[in-house]
């Protein structure tokens, strides 16, 4: 057998930077493998790879490999899929570590399949016991939390963002850049468009304040009362599927079992009931605000702050006061 | 067009408390609305449904089955509980050697475990082009056009078939079955075979619940005031302002 006696993490890039959650994953790993005497390497696949890896230098990777070619810039799968594989057949780890969101999620299980591992999806924390791989994870919409463990040769795991601290390591990292190239009959599928909604707002899973809105914001003006109080507190904007649907919020900024997880200092639930698929996704916020006008809405149950009434009549309010006092 | 979806059986995530009452999985009830939306439009086509789970996982096949789907293959286990995703792909992908189509679907996740890798899996297996996530699905000329979800914003892309789509929730609102659907599921037959199991990869050592809240406070009353005290928390005990 080869000896496996490393971890590898894969640094993603979302428009044109490195994820905070990549480096929380990273910082993690190399815990981990100094606990447990495993190399942690890393790898960045992106036009603009060995740049970016220059930034990622100081969260204590041995040596970052970079593969740059703009295919991997191309959002398919199949690239992301060959140069992640070509990485570990050539790097040989024991675990392979990425931070949990589309991109990897898109291809994880595939990949496994491929370089024969075995898969720990969004875990919120993860650690080597022995010969096994150990996280756990939540499960029944977050109602119930898993312990799951993997004894396979070769581990994949995806940690979910806001499960670590990112914390640069005073190493640096040195780096490789590895050749790559994308056969075109590999490149199956073809990208038509990509319709971008995130654009230079403050990235959902990286903010430290979410502004989410629900049903209960019901329209353009109430909308204009939710994006006037992100602002105030560089917020990022989040929103329940109820009111994605409506199309007054992209899809983007879903948040729950169905879209994106987050686990900001401060969480605003606004016109939100609190459905276990919506909560799934924010209640590990550290603290939580709701303003709802329906005294029972199941919210309040995991509301650190909660505020029973229309949120027509105290965003206005709150909004002013916030104001007032920040200047 | 030919369609295979792979359905699940899972327990009602969405009930208080545990009943013990199984449901269709919702990501793969979206996923079964879709190929009748795409079957519909174009004038006819075929849709297979695909279960691994215990006999008393009929009911779902039925479900499924009532929406519009054409026929079902039940691969049964009898306790599944200890199959991960990596299993249950290659099951998938033993059934599949004797069955074509030209796409296959599966819902992006299960409301249960939330893994979503079984989809990728099996594509991988069967040497298919996939998608994942996606919240959109349109029938061209010679493929499938997918408009799928990601990070930043939604990606169009278009898969030759035969071809592998996971398929989210947020694509569309699955139809309830009418009276004669269910009628009709009824007396399809559905074609059972004692399924091969595979060993799974990763084991659940143990559940349990996660760490409570903080309880917290709740004002009723005038907004003025329960404003005020909001910012007075957030400055002062919070901190976070
Ligand atoms: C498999 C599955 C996955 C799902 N995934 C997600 C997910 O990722 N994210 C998600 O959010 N949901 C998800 N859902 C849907 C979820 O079950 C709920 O339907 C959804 O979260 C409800 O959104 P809401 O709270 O905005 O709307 P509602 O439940 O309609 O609640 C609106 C709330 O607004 C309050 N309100 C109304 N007017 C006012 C006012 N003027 N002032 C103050 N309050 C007011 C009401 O009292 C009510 O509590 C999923 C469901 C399923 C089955």
């Amino acid at each position: 057998m080869i000896e496996m006696n490393s971890i590898l993490v894969v640094l993603s890039v979302q428009d044109g930077r490195i994820k905070r959650s990549s480096f929380e994953a990273l910082s993690r790993a190399v815990a981990v493998g100094g606990q447990h005497g495993l190399t942690v390497n890393a790898v960045i696949l992106h036009s603009n790879a060995s740049k970016l890896a220059a930034e990622a230098s100081k969260y204590g990777a041995s040596k970052i490999f970079c593969f740059e070619d703009r295919v991997f810039d191309s959002h398919l799968n199949a690239p992301l899929l060959a140069g992640l594989e070509t990485a570990i057949e050539k790097i040989q780890p024991r675990l392979v570590v990425a931070a949990s969101m589309e991109s990897i999620k898109d291809v994880w299980g595939a990949l496994a399949i491929r370089v024969d591992a075995a898969v720990l999806p969004d875990v919120a924390s993860f650690d080597v016991n022995g010969d096994a791989v150990v996280c756990e994870r939540p499960v029944m919409a977050a109602k119930v939390m898993a312990a799951v463990s993997s004894s396979h040769p070769r581990v994949l795991v995806s940690v979910r963002s806001g499960s670590y601290e990112a914390t640069e390591s005073g190493g640096e990292s040195s780096i490789e850049t590895v050749p790559f190239e994308m056969s075109s009959q590999t490149l199956s599928a073809t990208l038509k468009e990509i319709v971008t909604t995130t654009g230079d707002q403050v990235d959902l899973s990286e903010a430290k304040v979410v502004v989410a809105a629900g049903r209960g914001v019901k329209d353009a003006s109430g909308k204009a009362l939710v994006d006037e109080l992100a602002s105030i507190l560089g917020a990022a904007i989040g929103a329940s599927r109820a009111v994605v649907e409506t199309g007054l919020f992209p899809a983007t900024a879903q948040i729950g079992q169905t879209g994106k997880v987050v686990s900001p200092e401060l969480y605003f639930a606004i016109g939100i009931s609190g459905a276990i698929q919506h909560v799934a996704g924010m209640s590990n916020s550290k603290i939580i605000v709701a303003i709802n006008k329906d005294a029972d809405a199941p919210i309040f149950d995991v509301a650190t702050y909660g505020l029973v009434g229309d949120c027509f009549k105290i965003l206005p309010l709150l909004n002013a006061e916030l104001r007032k006092a920040l200047s | 067009m030919k369609f295979c979806v792979c359905i699940k059986q899972v327990p009602d995530v969405q009930a208080s408390v545990q009943t013990g009452r199984m449901v269709l999985n919702a990501y793969d009830a979206s996923a079964v609305e879709e190929a009748l939306v795409i079957t519909g439009d174009a004038g006819g086509g075929e849709i297979d449904l695909v279960l691994i789970g215990p006999s008393s996982a009929t009911e779902t096949i039925r479900k499924a089955l009532a929406m519009g789907a054409t026929n079902a293959f039940h691969l049964v286990v009898e306790d599944a509980s200890s199959l991960d995703s990596n299993a249950i792909a290659h099951m998938l992908a033993e059934h599949f050697k004797g069955h074509t189509y030209d796409a296959i679907l599966t819902g992006k996740q299960s409301q249960d475990t939330d893994s979503g890798l079984a989809g990728s899996m099996l594509a991988e297996l069967l040497a298919l082009p996939y998608a994942t996530n996606a919240v959109g699905l349109k029938a061209t000329g010679n493929g499938l056009e997918v408009t799928r979800q990601g990070d930043s914003g939604q990606e169009i892309i278009e898969l030759p078939t035969p071809c592998l789509v996971s398929c989210s929730n947020d694509m569309n609102n699955p139809r309830i079955p009418s009276l004669k659907g269910i009628m009709a599921a009824k007396r399809t037959p559905i074609t059972t075979t004692e399924a091969k199991t595979v060993a799974p990869v990763t084991l659940v050592a143990r559940t349990f619940p996660p760490a409570g809240r903080e309880p917290g406070v709740k004002w009723e009353g005038e907004p003025e005031e329960m404003v005020s005290q909001l910012v007075q928390k957030l400055q002062q005990e919070a901190g976070v302002l």
